[in-house]
């Protein structure tokens, strides 16, 4: 299963579906909903936190919350 | 109408609701505090016509109504109850035209509550630019309400936002009574039955949150939990699925209203992603932040020494002036060397504060602050803290109690405690006279480091490493001790750049000088008149036995001499005196003598009173020559009695500014500390753990230079 923690620099993919529940409502709050592009933008010196182009704007997260976002 | 109907400001962060407020306001606002809680809230007056002047509420940024961290929730608490006192007669939701969707979601829930709402549509330029063109009147058709274009940071739109607002407060405003969400009736009913008569959402609302909502007692909130068994109710689960089916809602309306020009698929690189380049380096990300905060303290130091010595001077100027001009007494001598004095030590430090502030809130302001929790989360996590808690420890170098306060963005309730716990250590502004004098005293002023960097400036901004660095390893110390096993979350948005908006900064600027020079200065002058009693009156007449002493001692001496004399061997059985004797054996072994005694009693509650109490100790009891004038001054002519040489020499110097890094002298702060963590075991391990630090490395420091 790919997740947007998967993702290169520069890398797009389609929101699918989330493995966590809680972080969900956060997340969709906050733009991400399935059929929705991310774009892989920045990854944090240290690998983590990375952040993302998303509806419009750029929206930073860890890397093991990037990892309840499946993507295709 | 109403005569002064009240309208909040309610939007996402970054949306400009700040900058409307400004535009709406200007000056005409005041800072407040929601009840019950500690964080600020801003009320301004904006006239809509002639006579009706509204009240407009800035609250905090949130992304919906459902909060995942304490500053939110303080929204919540308002719209939520009707019979709150700051419960509005509308809402103006302002939205981020370039973002549209996630915005409107923020929107229709407030919509949705029954609150007559008006929707300003901000940043249409930067929507425009990236190709987006909002038809706003379909828009408005479409969502049943007023919708205006603003430039909240041009000040553009505004009038047009008037005659929106009027027509809906005129209006009888209908909410919607077709939720995108399913639940049921039956529910709705026995909620309404219980607690009220209300709209399905407001219903849906209070049981979904009642456990963060303060209307609502422990007797209340069991009903509510028996609701929910009652009827399998799943809170999470509602809320994720209202979420998305509002998303389909709004996306459809989007779509309708939004003209978006295809944009070429590798758009142009847009400044944001230039600097981020470089912001967010692995290596020039780090070079720049240290850059920058040591930048900033090197211009603390340099720049406002100029306005510094000229404040400096002037109170020194109009003691000396009071005193040759008005008749002796007592309460000429209150006036200069107590209140005077006291003041003077509260102004002198302005200049200083202002460039903090100034230098923090730019850094806000232009959106790189977000980039410094962005680089530094992965560091701040191994220490038990959070790239969030990046805001607090800067904002620390200010003062801790708004600090303390910023800390409600942090999710996490153990990442928050941590951060609360430690950031005390960050060196405040009120230490920063303490560094001043100290430094000015033991670091030579002419000595470079690497021929451009001036000694003292690097010695002040060593001090707030160290402090950063203390505040960092007791971070990993409560971390290794608060085992606590709960998920923090960073999810955030990367804002894009802005030029900092020079009124706004102004503004803010004028508001936390104000409250930093009226709140310490208050303190300062009471605990400067104290003082000035304590030391000027002594037990019994001894006094005049003081005085009677030195003349029968030195019976050849006579004019300045002699009064000087007298005024040490005075200074020496006043109350103030004999409570520094009884300190001194515990402070001894740190180098400090009964006079530094009194300033660490009088600085207990309030660090900052240490540099003036040392200004009433030395005027009372030096010299006043022309040279002289200056505490500075004075302080360095203090001769160490028992060895001959300069009392304030590096040992002594360094084991003050250690003991002042740490020690736990703030009496504001332990105050929020307790309300921000409704406790009293966390101001109380606060005070003991900082005291003991301080006396400790103190102690070590002057062994060891010594």
């Amino acid at each position: 299963m790919r997740t947007v923690a998967d993702l290169k620099i520069g890398e797009k993919g389609v929101i699918v579906s989330f493995s966590d529940e809680l972080l969900s409502l956060k997340l969709l709050e906050m733009g991400c909903l399935p059929g929705t592009q991310v774009t892989m933008t920045h990854i944090a010196p240290f690998g983590d936190p990375i952040a993302v182009k998303v509806s419009g704007y750029v929206l930073s997260m860890r890397k093991d919350e990037a990892s309840t976002i499946v993507v295709a | 109408m109403k005569k002064s109907p009240k309208i909040a400001l309610i939007g996402n962060p970054n949306a400009g609701k700040s900058s409307l407020f400004n535009s709406l306001t200007g000056l005409r606002q005041k800072t407040g505090n929601f009840p019950g809680v500690t964080m600020d809230k801003l009320i301004g007056k904006w006239n809509l016509e002639t006579g009706t002047e509204a009240e407009i509420l800035d609250l905090p940024g949130i992304y919906s109504i459902y909060p995942k961290s304490v500053d939110e929730q303080v929204v919540i608490n308002i719209l939520a109850n009707p019979q709150h006192p700051d419960y509005p007669d509308m809402a103006i939701v302002v939205a981020d035209a370039s973002n549209l969707k996630r915005n409107l979601l923020l929107f229709s829930q407030v919509r949705d509550l029954g609150i007559p709402t008006v929707l300003a549509l901000n940043m249409i330029d930067v929507a425009e630019n990236s190709g987006i063109v909002i038809n706003s009147f379909k828009l408005a058709k479409e969502l049943n309400v007023e919708v205006a274009e603003v430039n909240a940071k041009k000040g553009i739109g505004l009038n047009g936002l008037r005659l929106a607002v009027n027509k809906t407060l005129e209006q009888r405003f209908n909410s919607n009574d077709s939720l995108p969400v399913e639940y049921s009736p039956e529910l709705i009913d026995e909620i309404k039955e219980k607690y009220g008569d209300t709209d399905d959402y407001h219903a849906l609302l209070w049981l979904s949150e009642h456990d963060n909502l303060k209307q609502f007692n422990t007797e209340q909130r069991v009903g509510f939990d028996k609701l929910q068994e009652k009827y399998g109710w799943n809170s999470k689960k509602f809320q994720a699925q209202e979420t998305v089916s509002r998303y389909a809602v709004l996306n459809e309306i989007v779509d309708g209203c939004l003209h978006q020009i295809p944009v070429e698929d590798e758009p142009v690189k847009t400044w944001t992603d230039r600097l981020d380049k470089v912001f967010l380096h692995q290596f020039w990300g780090y070079f720049v932040f240290l850059g920058i905060l040591f930048v900033m303290f090197q211009a603390v130091f340099t720049w406002a020494a100029y306005p510094q010595d000229l404040i400096d001077n002037g109170v020194a100027w109009l003691n000396q002036y009071l005193k040759d001009t008005l008749p002796e007494s007592q309460l000429v001598n209150l006036l200069t060397d107590g209140l005077i004095a006291g003041i003077g030590g509260v102004v002198v430090f302005v200049p200083q504060i202002v460039f903090l502030f100034l230098f923090i809130s730019l850094l806000e302001e232009t959106g790189y602050m977000s980039r410094v929790m962005f680089i530094m989360d992965k560091l701040m996590r191994r220490f038990g803290l959070n790239g969030k808690s990046v805001v607090p420890l800067i904002s620390g170098v200010a003062c801790a109690v708004p600090a303390i306060m910023s800390t409600r963005s942090i999710g996490s309730w153990k990442d928050r405690l941590i951060t609360i716990m430690v950031t005390p250590l960050m060196s405040c502004s009120a230490r920063l006279p303490i560094y001043t004098v100290l430094i000015a005293l033991v670091v030579p002023e002419k000595s470079t480091l690497f021929g451009i960097f001036s000694l003292q400036g690097v010695a002040l901004f060593g001090l707030y490493l160290l402090g950063f660095g203390m505040a960092i390893l007791s971070a990993w110390i409560l971390k290794v001790v608060l085992k606590a096993k709960e998920r923090s979350y960073f999810i955030m948005e990367l804002p894009s750049y802005k030029g900092p908006r020079f009124k706004h900064i102004m503004i803010s600027l004028l508001n936390s000088t104000k409250a930093f020079v009226f709140e310490a200065g208050k303190i300062i002058v009471a605990i400067s008149i104290v003082l000035w009693v304590m030391a000027s009156y002594g037990p019994g007449n001894a006094m005049q036995e003081a005085e009677q002493k030195v003349k029968t001692e030195n019976p050849t001496l006579t004019g300045a001499d002699l009064e000087n004399k007298i005024a040490a061997q005075k200074l020496e059985s006043s109350y103030a005196g004999h409570f520094g004797k009884v300190l001194e054996p515990a402070i001894k072994p740190l180098g400090y003598d009964w006079k530094i005694g009194i300033a660490l009693l009088t600085s207990f509650a309030a660090r900052e009173v240490f540099v003036g109490t040392m200004s009433t100790i030395y005027s009372l009891g030096g010299e006043v020559d022309d040279e002289n004038t200056t505490v500075m001054n004075r302080m360095r002519a203090e001769i160490n009695p028992e060895t001959g040489k300069p009392m304030y020499d590096a040992a002594l110097g360094f084991s003050l500014m250690i003991f002042y890094a740490f020690a736990m002298q703030c009496m504001s702060t332990l105050a929020t500390t307790y309300r921000e963590t409704k406790s009293w075991r966390y101001p109380a391990i606060q005070l003991v753990y900082m005291t003991t630090l301080a006396y400790l490395s103190a102690f070590i420091v002057y062994q060891l230079l010594k």
